[in-house]
């Protein structure tokens, strides 16, 4: 079977936008998505290397704030959300498979590499910029913040400044 | 009134709520077509930009969802979660981001939903997000000074730009039509191609368009709730015909004497004059009776209000808004706090040509005296003065 077409992006934004909406009216808060793999790190970072865990002052200020296991967190149950709902999405429009994506012009080998290289870099920058695309570019401008407003642009520009010198791997180019 | 969290719903049963709103969340970026990185990608390319409109078309109209919940009086905008604003490590851990999301794809939001319906790369991706924040994490001290720099507190646009909330939020809503008129344009020369939106499209696209800015210029030209309340209680304090029941002091100290457990002295003075009160008063500042900590001292069956204050407007706008509020029979204090003060606990030896009843008023006001002192001191020790905290939301991503 074919994999259905992708809903009106501006139907889609609408869902997305009520759904955001829910959520600030229930919960006094926004969506996030870097928040929740910050509790795995903090998870992983609590069990590998527990005495470190303890001593370290950025865990300590971490544990004073935070009852009980990292993975406690509203974040973390909201990404489980997450992905049983882009599962479910996923099931509903034939779109789940084990398979990689990547430009026409790198190996799945270079997909890889750049794809962790990637997620380093975007995992640091969510936590020196207090939250990703989700938590403080969306969230942020649901509520006008200043701050999420002007992280996303510093996103998007930041992306824009850098899609030039990385065509490589996206587009179809002669080397 | 909203949020609901802590009032109405738990905090443990949040965790739930989370879950459920995740899943509306994941639907909606899978469905947007997010689980695909070159369609993702395609935003920096210009060959695809429904990045742009998904996450522009989510936004504004969470914006005017948040705006006219505010308007209404349903949703308590000083207690929603502002993202704070440290300029530095905004700017530079945006860019950061960015860099994130055109080596690797994805961001951390759709690389969970590409994972979910099995994309390898993706898995890498959260992956090196992992190390990602773990570096973060570990070389903390590096960083600290450039995380906490430039720190502005939680300003909204509104307040930067210097402009209503009103007016930014049509402002971003245009910007936002622009752009998608504009990139539609380019995405068509960049991929070579024609589209023809029919004219029925365009018009229901445009009276989509109209809606939010309709409701925002509604919000922006009608008085809120809360102005609303506020005026009423302003006009009916004024108003000759305002109806309330009143207590002189003497009255009051007999009250309290002997029946203090049926009242409720609420002082409606700043927390700086609260500090020499009448016994067993709280403190409820004017400007603050509106807030959703104190409804439940108003609507409450078991004791009647007094409100005493410094000014008797004042003080009636004060039983004006706790009636508003849902108080049934709010009584005020006729004269001050400083004069309840005064009279009862320096109560003036009538002359010696008194009639009785000048007699019996210095006796009463005597006998008055010793016991109210007593039951000051009695709570000073036994009370702070009942602090209610409203509970801001906690939020963010980091």
């Amino acid at each position: 079977m074919e994999p259905k077409k992708y809903m009106n992006p501006y139907l889609a934004g609408l869902f997305l936008g009520f759904v955001l909406l829910a959520t600030i009216y229930i919960t006094g808060r926004g969506l996030g998505a870097s928040g929740g793999i910050k509790s795995i790190a903090l998870y992983g970072v609590e069990n590998v290397a527990p005495e470190h865990f303890e001593n370290v002052e950025y865990y300590q200020d971490y544990t004073k704030s935070h009852e009980g296991s990292p993975l406690n967190s509203w974040l973390f149950y909201e990404i489980v959300g997450v992905v049983i709902g882009a599962f479910i999405s996923g099931i509903i429009s034939n779109r789940v498979a084990l398979k990689l994506e990547k430009g026409p012009s790198i190996t799945n080998k270079s997909r890889l590499i750049f794809a962790v290289l990637g997620g380093i870099l975007f995992g640091f920058g969510s936590q020196l910029g207090r939250g990703c695309t989700s938590g403080s570019a969306l969230s942020g401008m649901a509520v006008m913040s200043f701050g999420g407003i002007i992280t996303m642009i510093a996103i998007f520009g930041g992306a824009y400044m850098f899609a030039y010198f990385f065509r490589k791997l996206w587009l179809n180019q002669e080397a | 009134m909203a949020p609901l969290v802590p009032y109405f719903i738990s905090p443990e049963f949040n965790f739930v709520i989370a879950l459920i709103v995740g899943i509306g969340f994941g639907y909606a970026l899978e469905q947007a077509g997010f689980s695909s990185t070159r369609k993702l990608v395609g935003l920096f390319y210009g060959y695809d930009f429904t990045v742009l409109k998904v996450f522009f078309t989510a936004g504004v109209t969470a914006m005017t969802g948040v705006l006219v919940l505010g308007h209404l009086g349903l949703l308590d905008l000083n207690l929603i979660y502002i993202n704070p604003t440290y300029v530095n490590a905004a700017i530079v851990g945006g860019i950061i981001m960015g860099a994130g999301f055109i080596i690797g794809g994805f961001c951390p939001g759709t690389s969970l939903c590409a994972a979910a319906v099995g994309r390898i790369d993706a898995f890498a991706f959260i992956v090196g997000s992992v190390i990602g924040i773990f570096i973060f994490m570990e070389g903390f001290g590096a960083f600290e000074g450039l995380y906490t720099a430039n720190f502005i507190g939680a300003p909204t646009m509104g307040e930067m730009l210097g402009m209503s909330p009103e007016m930014f939020g049509i402002l971003l809503t245009l910007v936002a039509v622009i752009a998608f008129i504009l990139t539609g344009k380019l995405e068509d020369k960049i991929n070579g191609r024609e589209t023809t939106i029919s004219k029925e499209r365009k018009l229901v696209y445009a009276s989509i368009t109209v809606i939010p800015v309709v409701l925002i210029m509604l919000i922006w030209i009608t008085p809120s709730r809360k102005e609303m309340l506020w005026n009423e209680a302003e006009t009916a304090a004024q108003s000759a015909d305002f109806e309330v029941k009143t207590m002189d002091i003497d009255q009051l100290a007999f009250e309290l004497v002997h029946h203090s457990h049926e009242y409720n002295i609420i002082d409606v003075r700043d927390t700086a004059a609260f500090k020499t009160t009448i016994p067993s008063a709280i403190n409820v500042p004017l400007w603050e009776m509106d807030s959703p900590a104190w409804t439940s001292v108003y609507k409450q069956p078991y004791k009647k209000n007094v409100f005493v204050g410094d000014f008797s407007l004042n003080v009636r706008k004060a039983a004006a808004l706790a009636r508003l509020l849902g108080d049934k029979d709010p009584i005020i204090l006729v004269g001050t706090v400083p004069e309840f003060r005064e009279v009862i606990f320096n109560p003036v030896q009538p002359a010696a040509d008194a009639d009785k009843h000048e007699l019996d008023t210095f006796r009463f006001r005597e006998d008055a005296k010793i016991k109210l002192i007593r039951m000051e001191e009695r709570l000073k020790n036994l009370r702070q003065p009942v602090k209610k905290v409203v509970v801001k939301a906690e939020g963010g991503c980091a």
